[in-house]
């Protein structure tokens, strides 16, 4: 039972993880993407069309990566080509990316989907309890806790990672120091779209393998109060990402079980949630100043 | 080749009203194709869309139906925007604004007196301020960022809505459907003409975005408001205080949203149900982009995107496109708009090539200075 329960929260929980891991290092480079919600649908059709078409999850997979990195690049023409408003343009992105994948989803609402595969790694997993919940998982789990490591070692361990915190937190100096600011951000927009599409790609290929219209649900903007919570360190991203699981799966056990509490109050749980924690974390205005990079959300025109 | 901005010395004046023509010129382009693409007529399908909706007066009256919400909504978060306030939750404060201003004739369905309407209205406003007072409370108090909050809470509004008309105050009449008892005539919002359904919610729309368009060109207040989401320091000096600017900007914009629910549902409704809204709160934030964040200008964008409702109905009878054509509508809408700003206070230039552009030389020039966008 326990076990059963602890597999349904890191399905609940991986896409969150993964979604707040790309948003981290688009702020971390001082670009806000608003437009997290949008980019994971479009993942999410994008992946359910591709694996549809070809009959392979794992193309269906990289569709999804596919889907919302091109669409977080329409994010970064306009706010850094064109120095569009950030808040704006991410919101806009959210807006048209929830009525284009329902248009482009039609013919696929009511189709039985294809299942990611778990991988079910030999040995490893013959360890009781640990093994069934932690080595016979879909690809996508795997993929999240390698992306945990992997950003934190990136941002805080690599050169070109310093060169991302140094633009998100002056991009003046950076640009001034012969980074190129505009292209370091386009890559961190471009990563942070492939993040979001492999989370849409995650709904619809292994939490609920279908496509329904907005099944996203607000997810995308919890990721968004996960990189808050989180003050922009992946590691918190995955601590953070699996207390929002067990809030959302909590409600849904304590609903099956009848408790005499109304559905819908538990179902707003994971969202009231979100202000609470955003409340504990931002009430320091030193300390989230300290954490925030200082550019973020600031437009850049390199001067001529 | 590359794209270089140039900073304008002044703000173009002409670009500011070609701007958003030019952005509904590109989405009618970009419209076309996506019709063409979908295997329909692109001009047929354009002027099902577009035209068709304004040719019976039974659709001019929907048109004032479906402009009202959006207008009184935007108009709102136009102040909000303008002070640097990111309230993107007036969804939520129109469903709690309809459910606190339904309070009356749910509660009390035999009272028939004709103050009912206006206490509906007042408690309608009064819901939707106080709700969208949460996130002012928050941010003003635990620095808490109130876009997230704002969205969250459209959530959990949604949610109550939902409770309620299955809960509570579910219709004991209604054959167990999900809605409130139908209000009595006393409760219901009169139409302006016998010929259709527009109701007084336009004229209110009408008179908010005039108020508040009047406040933002004659009055200090609306000076306060531009200062300070130009520059919150430059306000401070002026004496003017970004904590009280939230809650203004906040309460207003949530009170006219609360307005626009209760209206909506008196008016064109008649009870409450899980679903009272198409997502006006969402499609605002477009009508105040593409009204150039003025009360004015809101009106007639608040009228186009109201089109686009009503073109996606019609198209769906007439031509067999999904209404979901709309929502696309309305994105590359808000796209358009948005790039198309850029025109006002940058010259855009293509350079081909980009091996001794001034650029590549500035990257070395110490006196780097950021672009300040103001809107």
């Amino acid at each position: 039972m326990f076990e059963a329960i602890l597999l349904t929260v890191i399905t609940a929980s991986t896409p969150l993880v993964i979604a707040a891991l790309g948003e981290l290092v688009t702020e971390r480079a001082g670009v806000l993407n608003l437009g997290v919600e949008g980019m994971m649908i479009m993942g999410a059709v994008a992946a359910f069309a591709a694996a549809k078409m070809t009959g392979s999850p794992y193309i269906g997979l990289l569709g999804g990566i596919a889907g919302g990195a091109l669409f977080s690049l329409l994010f970064g023409f306009l706010t850094l080509t064109l120095v569009a408003n950030q808040v704006a343009t991410g919101l806009a992105l959210t807006i048209l990316g929830l009525g284009l994948s329902g248009q482009l989803g039609e013919p696929f609402a009511g189709q039985p989907g294809l299942p990611l595969p778990d991988i079910v790694i030999p040995g490893l997993s013959q360890i009781p309890f640990f093994g069934k919940v932690l080595f016979s998982q879909d690809l996508t789990f795997y993929l999240s806790i390698a992306l945990v490591v992997g950003v934190n070692w990136f941002l805080f361990k690599s050169r070109t990672g310093l060169k991302v915190r140094a633009i998100g937190d002056n991009h003046a100096s950076a640009h001034a120091l012969g980074i190129s600011v505009i292209r370091t951000r386009y890559l961190a927009v471009i990563f942070g779209g492939a993040c979001a599409g492999l989370a849409g790609a995650q709904l619809s290929l292994v939490y609920t393998p279908q496509w329904v219209e907005n099944m996203s649900a607000g997810r995308g903007w919890i990721a968004l109060a996960l990189v808050v919570f989180a003050s922009w360190r992946p590691w918190r991203v995955l601590a953070g990402g699996y207390l929002f699981g067990a809030v959302t799966i909590g409600q849904l056990h304590a609903q099956a079980f009848g408790i005499a509490v109304p559905s819908q109050l538990l179902s707003a749980l994971p969202y009231i949630a979100t202000i609470v924690v955003l409340i504990i974390i931002s009430h320091n205005r030193r300390t989230t100043l300290i954490n925030t990079p200082a550019s973020l959300g600031k437009p850049f025109v390199p001067d001529r | 080749m590359r794209i270089e901005l140039e900073k304008r010395g002044r703000v173009s004046t002409l670009f500011s009203i070609v701007s958003p023509l030019l952005a509904l010129v590109l989405t009618l382009v970009f419209g076309a194709l996506m019709f063409w693409m979908l295997g329909k007529a692109p001009l047929g399908a354009l002027y099902s869309f577009f035209v068709e909706p304004l040719l019976d007066v039974w659709s001019i009256h929907e048109l004032a139906v479906k402009a009202g919400p959006l207008i009184l909504i935007a108009v709102g978060l136009s102040i909000c925007y303008r002070s640097n306030n990111w309230n993107i939750g007036a969804e939520g404060q129109f469903t709690i604004g309809a459910i606190t201003g339904s309070i009356l004739p749910v509660l009390y369905p035999a009272w028939h007196s004709p103050v009912i309407l206006p206490l509906m209205l007042l408690l309608g406003i009064a819901g939707g301020a106080l709700y969208a007072g949460i996130p002012a409370l928050l941010k003003a108090r635990f620095n808490t960022n109130e876009i997230l909050t704002s969205l969250m809470l459209v959530y959990v509004a949604q949610l109550f809505l939902d409770w309620l008309v299955r809960g509570p105050w579910k219709d004991p009449q209604g054959h167990n459907f999900p809605q409130t008892t139908s209000f009595q005539p006393e409760a219901v919002l009169p139409p302006l003409l016998d010929s259709g359904r527009a109701h007084w919610g336009f004229v209110f729309a009408i008179i908010a975005a005039v108020a508040l368009w009047f406040m933002m060109r004659f009055m200090l207040k609306g000076f306060e408001v531009s200062v300070l989401g130009q520059s919150e320091r430059a306000g401070r000096f002026a004496g003017f205080s970004a904590r009280r600017m939230i809650w203004f900007s906040l309460l207003v914009s949530g009170g006219l949203a609360g307005l626009a629910g209760i209206s909506e549902v008196s008016g064109s409704i008649g009870h409450l149900q899980p679903s009272i809204s198409p997502g006006y709160g969402f499609t605002a934030i477009i009508v105040a982009f593409l009204g150039r964040l003025n009360p004015l200008g809101i009106i007639a964008s608040g009228l186009v995107l109201a089109l686009t409702y009503l073109g996606g109905e019609a198209a769906q009878l007439s031509i067999g496109i999904s209404d979901k054509a709309s929502r696309v509508f309305q994105g590359l809408l808000l796209f358009f708009v948005l790039s198309c700003d850029t025109l006002i206070h940058y010259r855009i230039r293509l350079v081909l090539g980009s091996a001794n552009s001034p650029a590549a030389k500035s990257a070395v020039s110490p006196s780097n200075q950021t672009a300040e966008v103001t809107r």
